[in-house]
């Protein structure tokens, strides 16, 4: 197990590579997501305030 | 099937074809993924030149693959909204740009960390290498004339010509990088480069290849909802929709 | 009667050129520029012509990059101003020959006097006398390249307020291919080695540029005059 974490000795560059695809495609994925709750939200405001004037 | 097409281009059905779809694209990315990355840092053998530095290709070949694909999606979305004038096909180009920009980055960043222990170096004027940073470039000046219009219907014509005239380009660039790069070889050219590479170490790039593209779509799906809903603020079938979710 | 489609390229070339001369100050600054950039590489790297030598032809082609683009800002912003632009594309006239029109004036005035200067920064950057006709040709055909390119990059920016750096960060990776073909040319023609081929490339991308950027041009300018 230790010699598979090791990477026969590139550990750090091929780790180091995992993890940052990692990070960018779950940021990628929480940033649109995020933007997409934001645009319905404020979908929903316009519709109430429209609604109640 | 044109009705289907048709029935695509409005944005209330697209919009919920989006929605209905992500989740599997997202589920079926994922699983995809985990099944690739396993088959490429433990089935795969080490390379006997590069040993275990070569599963770094794993992920820097998918993501500098989509980082192209994904200008030319882009670049064929905004051709369809400037000639036919779909808004939804402006949608889908804009929405493209920033998935397609950081796809790029890591395609970046892994091929320099890959770089380190085969060139000796973090950064080699490698052909890949520096067609990949004006690509990213070119998404930049993409995003950067986009959000100068405060109007979004001229920011999609304006960035559709400039789309368009950068796919064109694309090849070109491609071709010279080659070209340039070519007349002073180091002796990095081959050690990137995959000549027949054996199936067990095949099949998870091919995997996680596919991965990407569906993990792309899961993410358009999100930003092109997110894109109609900026874009038809005022209008009806909005209420629904947003009472519904 | 109806003026022919070359008259009317005519009359805007010559209409640009007499406003030119009255402007000329306009037209040299980019040429000062040029030269002046060109001064900065002997200061900033060695006096020594041998080491100038190997990085001449880069020097001369970037600079020359550089004042293309520099000059690309006040291309249309003028006319778009002055609303000239909106008669022109009120005229029923094919608005794309008028905008390349401008841009032929556009290398008139700032392409061809790089070519006839870059030669003599070449020789003060080491570069021997047998390269000139390279160095020229190079530039003729790149220069023309890199008047079409920016003036698409011209006419997309033409309506935002300070685009000069969004001008440059648009136009500039397009015109990456232009700078490694025409700067290698120069160099392959140091070393005494063929330069057909990278020529050949300038030239076919010039043709491709003549072809299809006008119609770039004028679908954008249209854009930006909505």
């Amino acid at each position: 197990m230790s010699e598979f974490f090791a990477m026969g000795g590139y550990a750090g560059y091929v780790w180091s590579c995992y993890g940052l695809t990692l990070v960018i495609l779950a940021g990628n994925l929480w940033f649109s997501r995020r933007e997409l709750k934001a645009q319905i939200q404020r979908a929903t405001r316009r519709n109430q305030t429209a609604e109640t004037p | 099937m044109w009705l289907w097409f048709y029935k695509l281009a409005s944005p209330p059905y697209a919009y919920a074809i989006a929605a209905r779809w992500r989740p599997w694209l997202l589920w079926s990315a994922l699983i995809l993924m985990v099944i690739s990355a396993y088959g490429g840092l433990v089935l795969a053998p080490p390379d006997y030149q590069q040993k275990d530095a070569f599963r770094i290709m794993y992920v820097h070949v998918p993501s500098a693959t989509l980082s192209l694909s994904v200008y030319v999606i882009m670049a064929v979305a905004a051709g369809i909204g400037l000639i036919w004038r779909i808004k939804l096909a402006h949608a889908v180009a804009a929405a493209c740009a920033p998935i397609g920009a950081w796809f790029t980055v890591l395609a970046l960043a892994t091929g320099s960390i890959w770089g380190r222990p085969m060139w000796g170096t973090w950064w080699e004027w490698d052909p890949r290498l520096t067609s990949e940073l004006i690509q990213l470039f070119l998404y930049l000046g993409y995003m950067a004339l986009r959000s100068s219009f405060d109007d979004t219907q001229r920011a999609d014509r304006a960035g559709a010509i400039l789309a368009i005239v950068g796919v064109v380009n694309v090849p070109i660039v491609k071709y010279s990088v080659v070209w340039w790069n070519s007349l002073h070889q180091g002796p990095s050219i081959s050690k990137l480069g995959a000549p027949s590479i054996a199936s067990p170490m095949l099949w998870p790039l091919l995997l996680m290849m596919l991965a990407f593209m569906l993990y792309f779509a899961a993410v358009l799906c999100d930003r092109v909802r997110a894109e109609i809903l900026r874009r038809e603020r005022n209008a009806s079938w909005l209420a629904s929709v947003a009472a519904g979710t | 009667m109806e003026p022919g489609l070359l008259q009317i390229v005519m009359l805007v070339v010559a209409r640009e050129l007499r406003l030119a001369v009255r402007h000329w100050d306009q037209v040299v600054q980019p040429l000062i520029f040029f030269v002046v950039v060109t001064t900065l590489f002997p200061l900033a790297i060695s006096p020594s012509l041998s080491e100038l030598r190997n990085i001449a032809p880069g020097v001369v082609w970037v600079a020359a990059m550089l004042a293309s683009l520099l000059s690309l800002e006040s291309l249309f912003r003028p006319d778009v101003e002055d609303g000239t632009m909106e008669q022109w594309a009120l005229s029923g006239q094919p608005l794309a020959l008028l905008l390349l029109a401008k841009t032929v004036t556009h290398w008139l005035l700032t392409g061809l006097p790089l070519v006839m200067m870059a030669p003599w920064m070449g020789t003060a950057l080491g570069l021997p006398v047998s390269v000139w006709p390279v160095l020229a040709g190079s530039l003729a055909l790149g220069t023309a390249t890199l008047s079409i390119l920016g003036a698409i990059g011209a006419a997309l920016t033409v309506a935002v307020r300070r685009g000069s750096v969004l001008l440059a960060l648009l136009v500039l990776p397009l015109e990456m291919p232009v700078l490694i073909f025409g700067a290698r040319a120069v160099d392959l023609a140091t070393h005494g080695e063929a330069v057909a081929g990278p020529l050949n490339l300038l030239a076919a991308m010039l043709l491709l540029c003549l072809a299809l950027g006008p119609f770039a041009m004028s679908a954008a300018m249209r854009v930006s005059m909505e």
